[in-house]
């Protein structure tokens, strides 16, 4: 069975982080990551830093900026997980967006990715009908789940097409918004929740965007299979070390 | 159709609408909708009666006649530095105001580099009453204090854009994120022929309006409805699209592209893209783009705020793979010299930008029965203070 698939056949709600790899310091993703999986996450998404994240909020966008002064590259975080299967035993996931994949070559892309045991990719700004046209056989070939995000603005329709095309999970994006943390969820994001919930997907859901603590984690979770941090996450390595990240993840649950 | 652009928003390998889920439904919305509103009759009327009275259109075809005596051949100047805010911009904004209030939208966001799309589109915002914000990099906020100054007269709310290299680029991702945080009462009305499809189909064809008078012009006083070479400056390329756009198939019509060469092609402070970018994704659409080889855009140079994009319009990216036009690149200081020759032998001050194109007249031969197009795209009131302090005036 396939690390994603296996995560979600549990029956507990799952807790993922994002994180963007080479900050707070270059060499942090593998004590992160190893941090993260003793403190029972359930899931890891490494995020691959870009110059021009649109998706992303100002704490992302900070956090890649800083990535990438601190040198971060393609191949430098393909190096760091070079024997991260030793030791890692959770689902990770790469994201990030598509050009520095393509400046890599997909097909070498995949292919690394499959090497180092990496379970999926998420790529905001590849949109799913190119991906099923170009790429989707690439992936399969190579193990890859290419996860897809819907928003509140999605029409029924569309869901069920990403539906049709997705493995592994759906992203819902929480709100209208960029990434960020929130410390609530109002009445529209509950209607949203159950709506999707009400709609029976084969593909199970987490919700990510605006997760910050755990009401909200709470909150995200009551219809869907789990949820993503990622700012809250991000912000909390600017403050303390990477050996405290047990005591953010026991706040969330 | 040979060059412009096919059913699925691409330009040969280039184009296309690579954008998160997110921006889906505003992207998705304005792609079904762009043609049948445009063109409606109501729509066509609207808009070219707004050309002509608040506009200023047509503008004048000028034969430049002491440059066609020193260069000796036949040099005409389209002049969109006569439409009302100083530059061919505004086509492009009123085109889209009209669009936007088809379309139910109460709020407007652009991006802008040097200013001008800012203001056009503040302009028109103004003209419609309808709620205007405008990104602009922190940087290029210092470095453009009157086209600032100008944007608040005009109503509009400028917000500093302070991620990234503080420019051009990251005003458009904050813009595109202003869209994804307001997905249903915004419009975005992007300044070029950049961005999602259909945005450079769209944008070029409010532009084309400067190839469709030129061509009219032409058969009145050429006695034939096409030129033997147009030429155009190319940042992101709005003006260079509506200059070509009618004549991307008449291959009689060769088309010279200019970019700018900032310090020069290899100094590493340079504006030159199709000469120094890579095929990638920049602001939602596959085009040629500065970048690293690890992928991550990098910021150009030019001495122009309206050249210094590090990509360039899906359009341009496939007429320079595919041959089609031919690109030259300029640098600054040949590019200051022609704001001086124009202004001393035509009585024109153009845009920095603008000048540019003019220096293919050192670089090229030309025979003295073909007939030359330059898109005088805008003028040169905004560079004031940079002709003033590179000349010392």
């Amino acid at each position: 069975m396939h690390r994603i698939d296996r995560a979600f056949a549990q029956d507990q709600k799952l807790l993922s982080i994002y994180f963007s790899a080479g900050h707070p310091q270059l060499e942090d993703t593998l004590p992160i990551l190893q941090q993260l999986q003793d403190s029972g996450v359930d899931m890891i998404e490494i995020g691959l830093p870009f110059s021009d994240p649109l998706a992303d909020g100002p704490t992302i966008q900070e956090s890649a900026t800083k990535a990438l002064y601190n040198g971060m590259t393609t191949e430098k975080l393909f190096q760091q997980l070079e024997n991260v299967r030793d030791h890692i035993h959770i689902p990770l996931v790469l994201m990030g967006y598509f050009n520095p994949m393509l400046q890599y070559g997909m097909d070498a892309f995949c292919a690394r990715c499959e090497s180092l045991g990496i379970d999926g990719l998420i790529i905001p700004d590849l949109p799913v009908a190119i991906y099923q046209q170009q790429y989707q056989t690439l992936f399969e070939k190579h193990g890859l789940y290419n996860m897809f995000l819907i928003t509140p603005q999605t029409s029924e329709e569309r869901i069920r097409y990403i539906d049709s095309v997705s493995k592994g999970f759906i992203y819902m994006v929480s709100s209208a918004s960029v990434t960020g943390a929130k410390n609530t969820f109002g009445e529209a994001q509950e209607a949203y929740f159950k709506r999707i919930a009400a709609m029976k997907l084969k593909t199970p859901q987490i919700v990510g965007f605006g997760i910050s603590n755990a009401v909200t984690y709470q909150a995200a979770t009551i219809h869907a299979r789990g949820a993503i941090i990622g700012s809250a996450f991000i912000r909390f390595l600017e403050d303390n070390s990477v050996a405290q990240i047990p005591e953010f993840i026991s706040q969330i649950r | 159709m040979l060059y412009n652009v096919d059913d699925n928003g691409y330009y040969g390998d280039f184009g296309g609408a690579y954008i998160p889920e997110m921006l889906y439904p505003n992207v998705e919305e304005l792609r079904q909708q762009y043609k049948s509103i445009t063109a409606t009759t109501e729509f066509q009327k609207e808009f070219n009666d707004l050309l002509r009275d608040y506009v200023g259109r047509p503008t004048p075809l000028y034969f430049a006649s002491r440059l066609s005596e020193r260069y000796n051949t036949k040099i005409y100047l389209k002049r969109e530095d006569l439409c009302h805010t100083g530059a061919h911009k505004v086509n492009n904004t009123i085109g889209q105001i009209l669009l936007a209030k088809k379309l139910g939208k109460n709020r407007i966001i652009a991006e802008t580099g040097a200013g001008q799309h800012g203001v056009a589109t503040a302009t028109v915002c103004a003209l419609m009453g309808i709620e205007c914000v405008v990104y602009m990099g922190a940087l290029d906020i210092q470095r453009q204090a009157p086209n600032v100054a100008r944007m608040k007269m005009l109503g509009a709310e400028v917000r500093a854009a302070q991620s990234g290299s503080k420019t051009l680029k990251d005003a458009t991702n904050e813009a595109i994120r202003d869209w994804i945080n307001n997905p249903v009462d915004t419009h975005y009305i992007i300044g070029s022929v950049v961005g999602p499809h259909p945005y450079p189909d769209m944008v070029a064809r409010f532009q084309s309006v400067i190839s469709a008078e030129t061509q009219r012009q032409l058969l009145d006083c050429e006695g034939r409805d096409y030129p033997d070479h147009v030429i155009a400056c190319v940042g992101g390329g709005s003006n260079a699209a509506g200059l070509y756009y009618h004549y991307l198939d008449n291959p009689k019509v060769n088309i010279i592209a200019v970019e700018a060469a900032g310090k020069g092609i290899d100094s590493g402070e340079s504006a030159a893209t199709s000469a120094l970018g890579r095929e990638g994704i920049i602001h939602g659409s596959k085009t040629l783009l500065m970048q690293t080889d690890d992928g991550q855009i990098t910021e150009p140079y030019s001495i122009s705020a309206g050249l210094d994009y590090p990509g360039v319009g899906p359009m341009h990216a496939h007429l320079y793979r595919s041959k089609r036009a031919e690109f030259i690149s300029v640098p600054d200081q040949e590019a200051m010299d022609w704001g001086l020759t124009l202004s001393q032998m035509e009585g024109i001050i153009p845009a920095i930008e603008t000048a540019h194109a003019f220096a293919v007249l050192d670089i090229r031969k030309f025979k003295p029965d073909e007939i030359i197009v330059f898109n005088c795209s805008g003028r040169g009131d905004k560079d004031l203070n940079t002709y003033i302090d590179y000349f010392k005036l």
